[in-house]
Parts: structure tokens; sequence; C-alpha cells
């Protein structure tokens, strides 16, 4: 069986990213760039699978700018295959990676794909349930527990609830939630050997020509509203205090 | 004419909260109708939708819990929803796994986590776990979107409206719902509660978390916690608040041993007051916190057990 990542190039969760003056964006310019950390789980998820012999290739997929090769690298580093750049000018919306990523199924038939719960940049948490339903197959979203049985998978999802278990036949799509995994450091030695992995570059446009859907416009950026600046209060007498003069308490 | 269709959550015995958060946006729109649609084997629970407003209630009665599955049930949305301008439902874990299919069954992107309505074509939302906030305008056919619940308060209204019942007719064979392990507790429920207490890798155990269960008790305050002390294993999952947990608001939210990263902040700032205990003074939550005090946990959640 193959296995399908989706990963996509971010900013790193470590960045503090701020929105410029003028509003028109977020101030990305020499920031670090990251794989999302929930398509690092993913990779992770895929390595693990086939090391337990359930899996023989994993193959990994960006959208995204040419500079996404850097994180296809660091995939293969961590022990990917191969993988494939579909190379994109802009930024697309989650129903257009969707198609294109159908694309890419078509073409690679995987038995699983595994993707992120959402890009912490846009934070959209559309693509993996989209292409699940472009593709006509079963989701299984915020996973921390995958078991194979066969051709089933018994996933564990995270819900509000607590935590709720679906079987799902393969071909499937699987999103990670952070406690699925965690992912494998990369050492030295596995980044020289993945210099020579293949990476396949394609256009966008040969895959998908014409993007479904009207894509969401923005119109402006803002930072969020500040909270005012609170105090500091010395002792729990004073505390219980302060909160009883805001009706916080009896 | 513009309607608004708004798909229900529920536990199989009552009605989510996030559904009248929903209705309360919707109401934002303008639209000339709004009517909800509700997945369940319990046909009670379409009565619980009575709000001023609504004007009918698609009850669908699912077999073999497949109210809960999003295979299953976004066909039947999408169907529906090809008669409405905007189909929305919760930003909830329900509405974020069937929201996306339905969207793409009617071949639109969708807006998620609506923070706040505009007017009926422009939408604020966040990214980048709160710290950007974009103003977003589609005129798409179908706007599908998920609300985020911690924005709107619950509508309160009441009202009747007219119940349609039908059967479910696209279940999916190829997904099956297994089970649902839920920590229940009797306390009260993380995303409506009023004060919340939480607890982060400063607590230090899963033994040393009883005595902010104690304080909770004593304070009839739910429990949340930060993903450190989840990933620790002090306590369950479904407590976890932040970007990839639950968003909550909250009037009192007061947490201890949680140090504030950007993550766990995502999930707060919609609270009333935020008060923070922490025993290093530098802790980036002093910076969001209404009231912060320096101090050891453990000394000072028995003394607020004496004094409250
Ligand atoms: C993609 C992504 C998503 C994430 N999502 C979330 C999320 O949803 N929610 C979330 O919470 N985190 C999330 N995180 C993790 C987040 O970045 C932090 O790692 C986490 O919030 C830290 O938890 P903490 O504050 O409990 O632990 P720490 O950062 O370790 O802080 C512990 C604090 O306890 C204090 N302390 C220790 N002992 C005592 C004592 N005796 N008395 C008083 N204070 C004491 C310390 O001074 C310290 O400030 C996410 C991370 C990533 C990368
Ligand atoms: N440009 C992209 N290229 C490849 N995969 C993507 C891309 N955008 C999103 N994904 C995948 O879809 C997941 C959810 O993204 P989103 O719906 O944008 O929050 C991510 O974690 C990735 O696995």
């Amino acid at each position: 069986m193959k296995i399908l990542v989706a990963i996509k190039r971010v900013v790193d969760y470590n960045v503090r990213v701020q929105v410029k003056p003028d509003g028109s964006g977020v101030a990305t310019d020499g920031v670090k760039m990251s794989i999302n950390p929930f398509d690092e789980i993913a990779i992770e998820e895929a390595l693990r699978i086939k090391e337990k012999g359930l899996a023989d290739e994993v193959v990994v997929v960006t959208i995204g700018s040419n500079d996404s090769q850097q994180q296809l690298r660091t995939a293969m580093a961590m022990g990917a295959d191969r993988s494939i750049l579909v190379e994109s000018g802009e930024a697309i919306q989650p129903l257009h990676a969707a198609q294109v990523l159908l694309k890419v199924i078509e073409a690679e038939q995987p038995g699983l794909v595994i993707m992120g719960k959402q890009a912490i940049d846009d934070d959209n948490n559309q693509t993996p349930q989209m292409l699940a339903t472009l593709w006509n197959r079963p989701q299984a979203t915020f996973v921390s527990e995958l078991q194979f049985d066969g051709n089933n998978i018994k996933a564990t999802r995270e819900v509000d609830a607590g935590l709720q278990t679906i079987e799902v036949e393969m071909p499937a799509v699987i999103s990670t939630d952070l406690r699925l995994n965690e992912p494998r450091f990369v050492k030295l030695p596995d980044i020289m050997k993945a210099k020579k992995k293949p990476l396949d570059v394609q256009a966008i446009g040969d895959l998908v020509s014409d993007p479904q859907g009207a894509a969401i416009e923005v119109l402006s950026y803002e930072p969020p509203q500040p909270r005012q600046k609170g105090i500091m209060v010395e002792s729990v007498d004073e505390l219980v205090n302060v909160l009883k003069e805001k009706g916080l308490v009896s | 004419m513009s309607a608004v269709l708004i798909v229900a959550e529920h536990n199989g015995n009552a009605l989510n909260q996030s559904t009248a958060k929903v209705l309360t946006a919707a109401k934002q729109l303008g639209a000339d109708k709004i009517d909800v649609v509700l997945f369940s084997g319990n046909s009670e629970l379409a009565s619980q939708i009575a709000y001023e407003g609504v004007n009918q209630v698609f009850a669908v009665n699912c077999s073999g819990d497949h109210d809960q599955l999003a295979a299953s049930i976004a066909p039947t949305i999408a169907e529906m929803g090809k008669g409405y301008q905007y189909v929305w439902g919760p930003s909830t874990t329900f509405g974020k796994d069937v929201m996306p299919r339905v969207a793409a069954l009617l071949g639109v992107n969708q807006i998620s986590d609506i923070m706040e309505v505009i007017d009926a074509e422009t939408f604020k939302r966040p990214i980048y776990a709160g710290n950007a906030v974009i103003t977003v305008k589609t005129a798409a056919a179908h706007n599908v979107a998920t609300v985020r619940t911690a924005s709107f308060a619950a509508d309160k209204t009441s009202g009747a409206a007219e119940v349609v019942n039908s059967d479910l007719a696209t279940a999916a064979s190829h997904t099956r719902f297994v089970e649902l392990a839920s920590g229940n507790s009797d306390r009260p429920d993380l995303q409506t509660a009023a004060k919340v207490i939480s607890g982060g890798r400063g607590v230090g155990s899963e033994e040393n978390f009883k005595i902010v269960y104690d304080l909770a008790d004593k304070m009839g305050a739910a429990v949340g916690a930060s993903r450190a002390a989840v990933d620790a294993g002090f306590v369950p999952n479904d407590m976890q608040v932040g970007q990839t947990g639950k968003i909550i608001s909250p009037d009192l939210y007061m947490c201890f041993g949680i140090s504030g990263a950007i993550q766990h902040l995502t999930g707060i700032k919609d609270a009333g007051t935020i008060v923070a205990i922490n025993k290093d003074g530098d802790a980036p939550i002093f910076e969001v916190a209404d009231i912060g005090l320096t101090g050891d946990l453990f000394t000072i959640i028995p003394e607020l057990m004496e004094k409250l």
C-alpha cells in the first residue's frame, strides 16, 4: 500500500506573527518557515505505518511556491520515499487544494491519505474533509490513534465530548490531531540522503485548469483587539476582594 | 429572498448550546427565513429548537448513530442547502468535521470560524491562532460557514417552529460509529460554564489535579487544562483549552500553573475576567491576565478554599 501525505509550508508556530501596519497582510518576510506541525505528525504516522510493514511507500505532496522544496526535503529526511511539488505562484484556497490533491490521488492511487487537521496559518480546517468528499471516500478527522484491521481502520478522534472511535474502509482520508504521535528529529546523515531522493515538480495549471468555487476574498487584516492591561495583586486576600468587588464570587 | 439553514448539534439527549449561538449570528444576516436541520434518532430533540424566528425544523431520523457521521449526513445537508443562500454550523468538532464536506458538495469554499457578521456578505474571522483577524467577503451562491461560538451569545428567545420529519437516505456504508468515550463528570460543561478553573503543567501530576477539582467544585466551576497537562496525562483530552482544544468564553477564567502560550490564549481571549496564578512573575500569562498573583499554586489554592 502507498500512503500519500499532504503537507503545507507555514510560518513556524514559534513565530509571533504580526499584522503589517497598513493592514495589507501579515509580516512574513524573513520569518522562519516550517512544515505545518499537524502535517509533521501526518508524515511521522505514515512512516510508522510503513515501519510496521503495513505500507511500502510514503509519498509527500505539497502545493506551494518553489520554496516549499525545503519542506519536502525535510519530509524526505524524516524518511518519506519521494515527493511532489505542485508549484503555485499564489496561495490557494481549500477547495482548489482539494481538487489538486484529488488529481495527485488519481495518478498515485494511494490506499491512505494522511493530512494535518488544520494549517496553522489560515486555520481553515477544511482541506482533508473536502478532499475526502471529492474523492467520495470516508474521512476520519482529528485523529489521535489508528488501528489497522485488514481493509478497515479504527480511528480514535478527539471530539468535544471526549474520544470518539469510528471505523472507516480504505482508501480513506485521515486528518491528524496533536496527540497522534511525536515526530522524530531529523539527523544530519538523513538530510544528506534526502538530497538524492526524487522530487517531482509539476505546474498547478497542468493538474487543475479551472478551480471550482469562488475564492473567499480577503478585504483587510487587523491585529486582534488587545485586552485591557490588568493588575497584579499581592495576596490571596486581595485577590478575593477584587473578585468580590467584580461580583464574580460571593 | 435569502434563507439560512442551520445545522443543529446535540448529544443524543439535549441540544448543544452552540445551536443557539449560531442562531444569534444568523439573525444578524437579516435573512428572510431561518430553518434548522437536525439529525437524530431521538424525535423529541426537534421540539427543543423552539426559538423566535425559526421557521421550520427538519428532523432527519437516523439509526445506527449516523447522526454523528459527516459522510452520512453531509449529502443530505448539501441537497437541502441548494435551496438556501446560507448553510451554517457551529465551529465545534462536530461542525468542523461536517461543514467542509457540505461546502465541497456545494462547490464552494467555507468561511471558518466567523467571529463577527459585518453585513450579509462580509465577515470577520481569526487566522494565525488569533494573532490576526481578517475581514472576508464572499458572493458565492451558497455561503457555507462555521460560527465561532465563543463570539456570540446564545439566543434566548422562545417560539414554536413547524417540525418536518424524514428519514436519512444518505447513510454511508464505508463509515461506522464504534463508540464514544467521554470523561463524564457532574461538573458544569466546559464550553458553557460561567466559571472555569484550569490547570497546566505546573500542577505536576494527575493526583495533584485533585486540588484544582476541589476548588472548582467549591466555586461551581468547570475544569479546563493546557495541552501540556493533557499530554502529560494529568487530565483527559476533552479538557484542553486553546487553539486545538476548546475555545471558551466564561465570565471568570482562573488558571494555575499555565505559562500563557499563544495557542492557549487563543482559547480564552473572550473570557470576561482572566485570573492567573503562576510562580514565575515573568510568565507571559500575566500580560493578558486581568488579575495576576505571583506565587505557588499549592499554597494559594488551599488559601482560596478557605477564604472563598
Ligand atoms: C500547533 C500547536 C497547537 C497547540 N494547541 C494548544 C492548545 O490548544 N492548548 C494549549 O494549552 N496548548 C497548545 N499548544 C501548546 C502550547 O504551545 C504550550 O506548550 C502549552 O500551552 C504549555 O502548557 P503549560 O502552560 O501548562 O506548560 P508550561 O509552558 O510548561 O508552563 C507551566 C507553568 O507553570 C508554572 N508553575 C510551575 N509550578 C508552579 C507552581 N507550583 N505554582 C504556580 N505555577 C507553577 C511555571 O512557572 C510555568 O509558567 C499547542 C502547540 C502547538 C505547536
Ligand atoms: N497547499 C497545500 N499543499 C498540500 N497540503 C495542504 C495545502 N493546504 C492544506 N493542506 C493540507 O490540508 C490540511 C488542512 O489545511 P487547511 O484546510 O488549510 O486548514 C493541512 O494540514 C495539509 O495537510
